[in-house]
């Protein structure tokens, strides 16, 4: 196994006046299960056809381990696909699917044949190896094109372009727990492509944000959910996203209007003065009596009921905040209440890049 | 319905007042009686009278019916008139059954046309089939190339039919045409199609290949552009070859179009007319003299109306049985 390099990659579909993917340099480590999470059109795709090698590149080279595979034609790289539908053989039986990549790289007969039988037995495939594939149910057709590229005895990693989108909902979490299982089963590297973040979130050991081209995030779940490095990362993980409301550094204390809302801390030295964004989750905004910072107040313009939860929805001169409360709060729209921020939770943005968090006024913890 | 309100009301009446319901009730008994004794017959009828039955919706269907009638049915059975009958003259005629039927498909001339025009399809098919997906494969599938090569290929489909037989009865000349002089005089082999008859056909075939192979490399290029790009990427990823590219994933996807390309070409080959007429008109000999050929001399050059009819009928009942049974072998194998 080997890790995949991108070292300055960028891909520019008409000619370098828009790039679909910023040149980014970029390590996926071996036997890791990543998600590429991103909204549609964000350059997933085409991230995913650079590893493959469907696309080349307009600028920078690709490391598989430590060759250089940027002039590697796909059928040469150690590289498995999964693509959104699935993409079988029609004509022929599962079994000659799976047998198809080895029989095309003149693998002997009997290595084909226990190949084949090893990887249906994996996926549970070998009650349909007879069958012709095109009668198979839409998620045992996934499975069967995943067979294929696990089916090589050489794969590096495996690259899944969103592989859920056509199976339908019950089925999806049967197929995620099952490609959860043949990453433990295999240790290939699995990069799977999703525009949706509970896939992401359940699957990945690291989940890797893409926006307009470039990586804004990358982490371990909690991590972009509890720390956001970018607000495009608070917006699109958690649901619903991160409140964002701007406000103003001046004299080291965070302002939204009049109101003083906390003390602001730098990541690296103080910020200078000048205006901010402040952005904190739902979940972790509380209603209370105490007006205790950081924190601010609010009018509350109406609740909404969610069963489990009420998300409680209020303005700031004219920016919504909403909070996560437990079900069966009582605020009546038109109410001004008290929102305060939990420690460590409330950070400042500027140019949507986080640069710091807010802490109470009076300099103790906030709690 | 007014027998039911009249009860409900009775209902009502004798349970609240007790000491009138005797006469209310002695009342209503005479309405009861025949009402419900009228109910059991009246209400099927009743019911079925109610519901709407307007079918004037038919009479949207005749401008079908009548254009049908005009264009196909009536045609036909002027047709099939002709074939029952002997017709001397306008007010002289015999119905002679099916005579005609059985002395047209026992003449030796006309089944040897059947023969040939066989034959002709057969190799136009074999021809054109495999030519016309070559073609469509090796046809770009992004850029420039694309509107050039569509217009180059379509474009002997834009030339009428005597057109093209001209063109090709000059073009094959050995005197004075381009082709037919470049095989006597580069490759030195003699060619003659208005005397050999293997040159002739040969010049016939070759023409129909020229003029409507563009037709099953359109239809086949549409139907490789409907296949969609993630299928040629996993092939790159399974490192097939191009041949088992084409044969696993373009092939197996090309059915519906060449169903429909083979139903169109054997249709049309099979009836082929004007450009042999114009290039050899049937010879030499009886060389290119087919079906459609040997039909319009019978009868539009003898007259033969009651052969010419029962000719044009086992004819249409020919292709209509090939076609069916080539649709239902391509349709039905391989699901």
């Amino acid at each position: 196994m080997a890790d995949i390099r991108l070292e300055g990659v960028g891909h520019s579909y008409d000619g370098g006046r828009t790039w679909a993917l910023r040149p980014m340099t970029w390590t996926w480590r071996s036997d890791r299960a990543y998600a590429l999470l991103g909204p549609s059109g964000c350059g997933k795709t085409t991230l995913l056809n650079i590893i493959s090698g469907l696309l080349s590149p307009t600028t920078g080279r690709v490391w598989l381990g430590d060759r250089d595979v940027t002039a590697v034609p796909t059928a040469r790289r150690n590289i498995a696909q999964v693509f959104q539908f699935p993409v079988l053989y029609e004509e022929m039986s599962v079994y000659d699917n799976l047998a198809f990549p080895l029989r095309n790289r003149k693998y002997p007969k009997a290595e084909i044949d226990q190949r084949v039988r090893r990887v249906s037995h994996l996926l549970g495939l070998d009650d349909h190896l007879r069958r012709r594939s095109r009668r198979l149910d839409p998620g045992r057709q996934q499975i069967v094109s995943l067979g294929r590229g696990l089916v090589r005895p050489e794969v590096a990693a495996v690259l899944l372009d969103e592989p859920l989108t056509v199976i339908d909902p019950a089925m999806k979490w049967t197929l995620r727990s099952k490609l959860k299982e043949i990453h433990r089963d295999t240790g290939h590297t699995l990069i799977y492509v999703t525009h949706d973040q509970t896939e992401a979130l359940t699957f990945a050991d690291e989940v890797v944000v893409l926006n307009e081209g470039e990586i804004v995030q990358a982490g371990e779940p909690t991590e972009l959910f509890l720390s956001p490095a970018h607000e495009f990362v608070g917006h699109f993980i958690g649901s619903p996203g991160m409140n964002v409301v701007p406000a103003e550094i001046a004299g080291g204390a965070v302002r939204v209007g009049a109101e003083a809302v906390g003390r602001a801390v730098g990541e690296d030295g103080d910020l200078p003065p000048g205006p901010v964004r402040i952005g904190v989750r739902p979940e972790f905004v509380r209603i209370t009596a105490a007006q205790a910072t950081p924190g601010l107040t609010a009018r509350i313009t109406g609740v909404d009921r969610m069963g489990a939860y009420d998300l409680v929805r209020a303005r700031v001169d004219d920016h919504p905040l909403v909070a996560k409360t437990g079900a069966g709060s009582r605020y009546a729209p038109g109410a001004v209440e008290f929102f305060r921020f939990d420690a460590g939770r409330a950070f400042l943005f500027r140019d949507a890049v986080r640069c710091g968090s807010i802490a109470p006024l009076d300099g103790r913890d906030g709690s | 319905m007014t027998g039911e309100r009249l009860n409900d009301v009775s209902g009502d009446v004798s349970g609240e007042v007790s000491t009138a319901g005797a006469v209310v009730a002695g009342d209503r008994v005479e309405p009861e009686a025949p009402v419900g004794a009228a109910l059991p017959r009246d209400e099927p009828g009743g019911q079925a009278d109610t519901k709407p039955r307007n079918n004037r919706a038919w009479f949207l269907v005749l401008p079908v019916v009548v254009s049908v009638a005009f264009t196909a049915v009536i045609p036909l059975m002027t047709v099939v008139n002709f074939s029952v009958q002997d017709i001397f003259s306008p007010t002289d005629r015999i119905f002679v059954g099916l005579d005609w039927f059985r002395s047209v498909s026992r003449d030796p001339e006309v089944r040897a046309a059947f023969v040939r025009t066989l034959l002709f399809s057969a190799q136009v098919l074999l021809l054109e089939i495999p030519l016309g997906v070559a073609i469509a494969v090796s046809m770009p599938r992004h850029g420039l190339g694309v509107p050039v090569a569509l217009v180059l290929v379509a474009l002997p489909l834009l030339i009428p039919w005597n057109v093209v037989g001209t063109i090709w009865q000059i073009f094959a000349r050995g005197d004075i045409g381009l082709g037919g002089w470049t095989i006597n005089n580069v490759l030195g082999v003699n060619f003659n199609y208005t005397l050999d008859s293997t040159d002739a056909w040969i010049t016939v075939l070759i023409m129909d290949v020229w003029h409507w192979t563009p037709l099953v490399a359109l239809l086949a290029y549409a139907g490789l552009r409907s296949i969609p790009e993630p299928y040629f990427q996993a092939a790159q990823i399974d490192a097939a070859s191009g041949w088992a590219t084409f044969r696993h994933i373009q092939l197996p996807r090309l059915r519906g179009v060449l169903t429909i390309a083979i139903l169109l070409r054997f249709m049309d080959s099979f009836m082929i007319y004007t450009e042999p007429f114009v290039v050899t008109g049937g010879g030499p000999g009886n060389a290119t003299s087919f079906l459609s050929i040997l039909l319009s001399k019978i009868a539009v050059g003898q007259f033969d109306l009651g052969p010419a009819g029962a000719f044009s009928l086992l004819y249409f009942l020919t292709v209509q049985i090939v076609s069916y049974v080539f649709f239902t072998v391509l349709t039905r194998t391989g699901r």
